[in-house]
């Protein structure tokens, strides 16, 4: 090993370990930025003493798509909204697993003009480089297009819809064991990228809107497997210690959405959960009364209670709610109310969703609660006020062992003394679940967008 | 190769179980943010697409490569940007800097 090769080698183990580092520290906010800077200091001193391995010749290529690459991801990370933050998750998971899957397709293409530096354990790991980089890169569009509204977010099914898939998958499986025998046959792993790349789409396009908080968070782990794998692939331990760190991140995060759904993955992934809307719910809903509220008399209600817990859900994403509700909660906490926030560990599209919309409007964190930390509060309050959310509050999922969301933990919102839910209007949420908590006799309901619905209660609140 | 790959196997499966005892210690407050730097740092394989690109070894590993860059930057420097603009807004008292 030459001077240079152990320097290099070594920046590699600095950069593994400030990646460490950088998400341990993102166990608390206050040193969450600096891990950053930390994590990304590390990232850039991996790719400069990349550029000192021998064997690379040319650098025009490399400058000119660095340059392109990191001006897209410099205006994509400037401009997108908090709102759209799940979509721009999902996008970039496929480019990190776009990229291993084209690494693993060069060496592919280094290995079959050389067939004799070949060995096993590197064919094997190409075709799982391919496979799980090109399955997330064609998946992640699919869930991002999904979130950004431009694939339809209902789950698409087809009959034997899992039997096909199945099939398919066996068929990918099939051509990499073949690669694996007989290396060579760029027609055979054309036939496997393409294939990768539909199963893909074929995997994403049944799971709805409500669930793409979990499939985000699987795509996230197959991004850092198919990192991992390629690693293998270029025998590189930077590549190899980054995936994996990121595999465990997107498995982890993955089993806390499952949990907070009472719902194993297999389910989320292969149920088409929100595709088929109950039977019979609608005919109950005729019989049960629903009770509007005016802005002003919420407004009552609000200013001169105690403790005003606040529910967001995907509705306040969607109608870009977050400020308003900071201001309402202002007028309030001016008044002397104390506000709270409740946050469900799957409220809106992704972990945390809510946590950094609020963030952006200026919430400071302390006031945002974990449901384990806030649900026995929720008797104490004197207002809960429901902003977009559905599913979360839905006390049917304690005990009614028919609805589709039994037994998923929920925030106890119909504990509070009174309930003030804001939504459109009574049309069910994308599960397509009747919520029994629109009719508790505790419960009022405020039509309208949130956004302005918020506005008219701020406004009400300043003139008491 | 068995050598290399046992030890690239050990480090696969120790980083792995690092992972997870870290991760585990992150709080929901800050998952999105998580999502997004750890995305970053799955951008890591840009030094695969690095390698690849500058051995200049036949037009097809080149372009393959130099997609990959793009892509690859592109998850880095979005990542890491989105990740920090994300965590500049958590703040505990509203004026706070």
């Amino acid at each position: 090993m030459s001077v240079r090769e152990v320097l290099i080698a070594l920046a590699y183990m600095v950069a593994s370990a400030c990646f460490v580092i950088g998400l341990m520290w993102l166990q608390s906010p206050k040193r969450a930025r600096a891990g950053n800077l930390l994590s990304s200091l590390g990232m850039l001193l991996a790719i400069v003493a990349t550029l000192f391995v021998s064997g690379i010749k040319d650098y025009t290529m490399i400058i000119i798509g660095a340059l392109i690459g990191s001006a897209v991801g410099a205006i994509m990370a400037r401009t997108v909204q908090m709102t759209a933050m799940p979509q721009m998750v999902g996008l970039f998971n496929g480019f990190g697993g776009g990229a291993s899957a084209l690494v693993a397709a060069a060496e592919f293409f280094k290995y079959a003009a050389d067939p004799g530096a070949l060995t096993v354990d590197v064919s094997i790991t190409i075709m799982l480089a391919l496979i799980v980089g090109a399955v997330t890169f064609s998946g992640s569009m699919i869930a991002a297009g999904k979130l950004q509204g431009i694939v339809n977010e209902r789950p698409i099914t087809y009959p034997y819809q899992n039997f096909i898939n199945l099939i398919f998958f066996l068929t990918i499986v099939a051509a990499a064991v073949f690669l694996v025998i007989n290396f060579g046959h760029p027609w055979v792993f054309l036939y496997l990228t393409i294939a990768s790349l539909i199963f893909g789409v074929l995997f994403t396009i049944p799971i709805g809107g409500a669930d793409m908080p979990v499939v985000i968070c699987f795509l996230n782990a197959l991004s850092g497997v198919a990192a991992a794998m390629a690693g293998f692939v270029i025998k590189n331990n930077a590549l190899i210690i980054a995936g994996s760190l990121v595999g465990a991140s997107g498995v982890i995060l993955t089993q806390i959405m499952c949990w907070a759904m009472n719902r194993p993955i297999t389910n989320v992934l292969f149920g088409a959960f929100g595709a088929v809307v109950t039977a019979g719910s609608s005919a109950t809903a005729t019989t049960k009364t629903v009770r509007p509220i005016q802005a002003d008399e919420a407004a009552i209600l609000l200013a001169y209670a105690q403790l005003v817990i606040i529910v967001p859900g995907y509705g306040m994403a969607v109608s870009q709610a977050q400020h308003a509700v900071r201001q309402l909660a202002d007028e309030l906490a001016k008044r002397g109310v104390t506000v709270k926030y409740a946050i469900h560990p799957v409220a809106g599209r992704m972990p945390g969703h809510m946590n950094v919309l609020l963030a952006e409007a200026n919430v400071p964190y302390d006031q945002l609660y974990d449901m384990d930390q806030i649900n026995d509060e929720f008797q104490n309050a004197d207002v809960a006020l429901i902003v977009g959310a559905n599913d979360v509050v839905n006390p049917a999922a304690r005990y009614d062992k028919s609805s589709p969301i039994y037994g998923m933990p929920i925030l106890n919102a119909d504990h509070a003394k009174q309930i003030i839910v804001l939504k459109r209007s009574m049309n069910p949420g994308f599960a397509g679940i009747e919520n029994e908590l629109f009719y508790n006799e505790k419960t009022r309901m405020l039509f309208g967008d949130a956004k302005e619905s918020l506005t008219k209660l701020i406004n009400e609140v300043k003139n008491i | 190769m068995t050598e290399t790959l046992l030890a690239a196997l050990y480090i696969f499966v120790v980083a792995m179980f690092l992972g997870f005892a870290v991760i585990t210690k992150v709080p929901p407050l800050l998952h999105t943010p998580l999502m997004s730097g750890s995305n970053a740092i799955s951008g890591i394989t840009i030094i695969g697409a690095l390698i690849v690109t500058g051995r200049q070894e036949g037009w097809l590993q080149t372009v393959l490569g130099f997609i990959a860059i793009i892509l690859a930057m592109i998850n880095v420097v979005g990542g890491y940007l989105v990740t920090d603009r994300m965590l500049q807004m958590f703040k505990r008292k509203p004026g706070e800097k």
